[in-house]
């Protein structure tokens, strides 16, 4: 059947409500406006007002309130509009979430979960559009997941819960409407595991999130191109990029994040530290330009990277 | 107040007391490091509010928390062993001395980001009402984390969501060297609860009795109303705010005069002129201190040390 990356977001959450009592959704506008991106719309009627929770502006505020409800016994699911609001609770999430097990000598874990978009083209200035999920990755203690389809957002929150440990997801704004043919059931595939999205010889080119349909775009350009959709960010699965890059023996990175002290410069440092003698070529990157993102929409094609870029990238490695 | 609670009182201050006098002298011998923060002073605060709770009820804490974590039931020889960084400490060494942990005694830390613990304390009494559990949850910090936004907004979304859970804010004046006067316009600070619309009191913590008279209101509101309350009490820190700390900010004559309230001192005298203990009784206790203090040091001591192949170990909870 065919499903929008939102519905699937939707029956995720609804399987969660449905499936365990513990669970509730606490975040802002999240009830009566619907959802910020309508994920969550209609749910404060369906489960009324004790599972869902309209939150004020308060992002340290409800995202701590969630860390103590984990602690408390409850599965919290926390919705932040978006990356961007993150920074406000990111105290919480740093300091807290993802130290308390460890802090406390394995005593206490936070089985929390935050949803929050992520990524940029939508023409919403520099604070409207930051990607951010690979600096997240940088933390020990936190789960990343990055579902850049519909079948992985739909089981991206199962995944999640079903760990208990804090997880974050970073669901991609520009993806919400994309619709994709779907089993009728989810098939819950590898959690926190990367997959191989499309099969080939020549090069290998590594990404996830917003960046995986571009670059699937890209590739099909070329006859021969692997490509892998990391999926989860950390832990970051390393058995899958270092047995395409022996195959291959040339890696590309496509990342939408920044460049410097990046998600992307972690990965071509484990391939350098691991596959060196495999690679024929220098491991090759294509991220976000180092700048603020502009407003202006050519400034803005620009500095995220597009499916051209990509594939001249890719061509250039080829020849 | 029957005698034998009032003792139990005294002695748990005195306890106090000599666990923090001697932290500071296992700090000089280098067997305590790190940032040690002392709670010398303050002790009729914590224990006050402490000898209201019990073992199923929430408590969270800063990072000045030893004593809180010892009267919640965390064995003082843990304690120890934790600031000693050993494998039998509290949090098996990796936390120290701010961030005692005891998952089966529900002390939730040791936080030491000023005003973290506040909303997470608002979750701890989330998640109890949303069971349908009788448990109490209770937040200790300092006047310092009133400034913090954090406080705002923990503050309003428990009284917004009638979350019962009680602020108790431990005023001893300064924020390290800062004095509220300094960092507030607005240093009547239960006014602070007031606009969220929290009830609030202020009380005297140097005093043991009216800690317990004030909290005790707080705990029958809360319980009665399924709503937050904000206690004050005003306080005072003999010893500088950690280890390192030359104390610029004050003179040593407002310390001194702060001292004539010394809060075991005033104790004593109380059970003493009502011929509720006898001095006697008192030197026993003493005995009895130092006694279990040498206990807890030879643990600490004895304890091993986490091996280094460890180190990586509970950074994750494994997948049932
Ligand atoms: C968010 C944050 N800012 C600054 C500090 C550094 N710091 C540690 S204790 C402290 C003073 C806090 O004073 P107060 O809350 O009154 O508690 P007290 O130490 O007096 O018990 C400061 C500024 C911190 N730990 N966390």
């Amino acid at each position: 059947m065919k499903m929008s990356y939102r519905d699937a977001l939707r029956e995720g959450i609804q399987t969660a409500l449905d499936s365990d009592p513990r669970v509730f959704i606490m975040g802002e506008d999240v009830g009566a406006y619907g959802g910020t991106y309508a994920v969550t719309k209609g749910f404060l009627n369906k489960y009324g007002p004790n599972r869902i929770f309209d939150a004020p502006l308060s992002e340290a505020g409800f995202t701590g309130l969630g860390i103590g409800a984990a602690l408390g016994g409850l599965r919290p699911v926390i919705e932040i509009m978006t990356v961007n609001f993150s920074l406000l609770a990111l105290d919480q999430i740093l300091n807290s979430a993802a130290l308390l097990h460890h802090m406390s000598g394995g005593q206490f874990s936070v089985p929390l979960v935050i949803r929050m978009t992520t990524g940029g083209g939508r023409q919403l200035g520099a604070q409207h559009s930051h990607s951010l999920e690979g600096w997240y990755a940088h933390i020990p203690g936190l789960k990343i997941l990055t579902p850049s389809n519909v079948e992985d957002a739909r089981s991206s929150l199962y995944f999640a819960l079903t760990n208990p440990n804090p997880v974050l997801i970073f669901e991609h704004a520009l993806l919400l409407n994309t619709i994709e043919e779907v089993p009728d059931q989810p098939c819950r595939i590898h959690p926190f595991k990367g997959l191989v999205k499309k099969q080939g010889e020549d090069l290998t080119l590594i990404t996830y999130g917003g960046m995986v349909n571009r670059s699937l775009e890209a590739c099909s350009r070329f006859s021969s191109v692997e490509v892998i959709d990391l999926r989860c960010l950390r832990p970051l699965d390393s058995e899958i990029i270092f047995n395409s890059v022996r195959k291959t023996h040339k890696a590309l990175i496509v990342d939408e994040g920044w460049r410097s002290c990046s998600l992307s410069a972690e990965i071509s440092a484990r391939i350098m530290e691991t596959c060196f003698y495999d690679l024929h070529l220098p491991v090759e990157r294509i991220c976000r330009k180092e700048v603020p993102i502009p407003y202006a929409r050519h400034l803005e094609l620009a500095a995220i990277p597009q499916v051209d870029d990509i594939a001249l990238k890719i061509k250039e490695m080829l020849a | 107040m029957t005698s034998i609670n009032c003792r139990k009182l005294l002695f748990e201050m005195m306890m106090i007391r000599r666990m923090e006098e001697l932290s500071l002298e296992l700090y000089t011998k280098e067997k305590i490091r790190g940032f040690l923060h002392l709670y010398v002073g303050q002790e009729a605060l914590v224990t006050g509010v402490m000898s209201l709770l019990r073992k199923e009820d929430n408590v969270m804490a800063t990072y000045r928390e030893h004593a809180h974590a010892l009267l919640k039931g965390v064995p003082l020889s843990s304690i120890m062993a934790e600031m000693f960084g050993k494998s039998q400490g509290c949090s098996k060494g990796r936390g120290g001395s701010m961030h005692l942990f005891s998952k089966e005694h529900r002390f939730f830390g040791g936080n030491a980001i000023v005003g973290a613990g506040l909303p997470q304390a608002v979750g701890l009494a989330f998640a109890s009402l949303s069971q349908n559990v009788k448990r109490n949850t209770v937040v200790f910090f300092g006047e310092g984390a009133v400034a913090e936004g954090i406080f705002h907004e923990s503050l309003n979304l428990a009284s917004l969501w009638n979350i019962p859970v009680i602020f108790i804010c431990e005023n001893n004046l300064y924020a390290m060297g800062t004095s509220l006067e300094r960092s507030q316009a607005q240093t009547e600070l239960t006014k602070k609860a007031q606009v969220h619309n929290v009830i609030s009191q202020a009380g005297d913590g140097m005093d043991v009795f009216d800690v317990i008279e004030k909290t005790r209101q707080a705990l029958s509101y809360v319980e009665e109303k399924k709503k937050p309350y904000f206690l004050e009490f005003k306080t005072y820190r003999f010893r500088p705010h950690s280890m390192f700390d030359p104390e610029l900010y004050r003179s040593k004559k407002e310390i001194e005069s702060w001292k004539k309230s010394d809060p075991i001192l005033k104790l004593r005298v109380h059970l003493l002129d009502r011929e509720m203990i006898t001095e006697v009784e008192i030197k026993k206790m003493e005995d009895d201190i130092e006694l279990l203090m040498q206990e807890a040091v030879l643990f600490a001591d004895k304890s091993p040390l986490e091996p280094v192949t460890d180190l990586e170990k509970n950074l994750y909870e494994d997948v049932l």
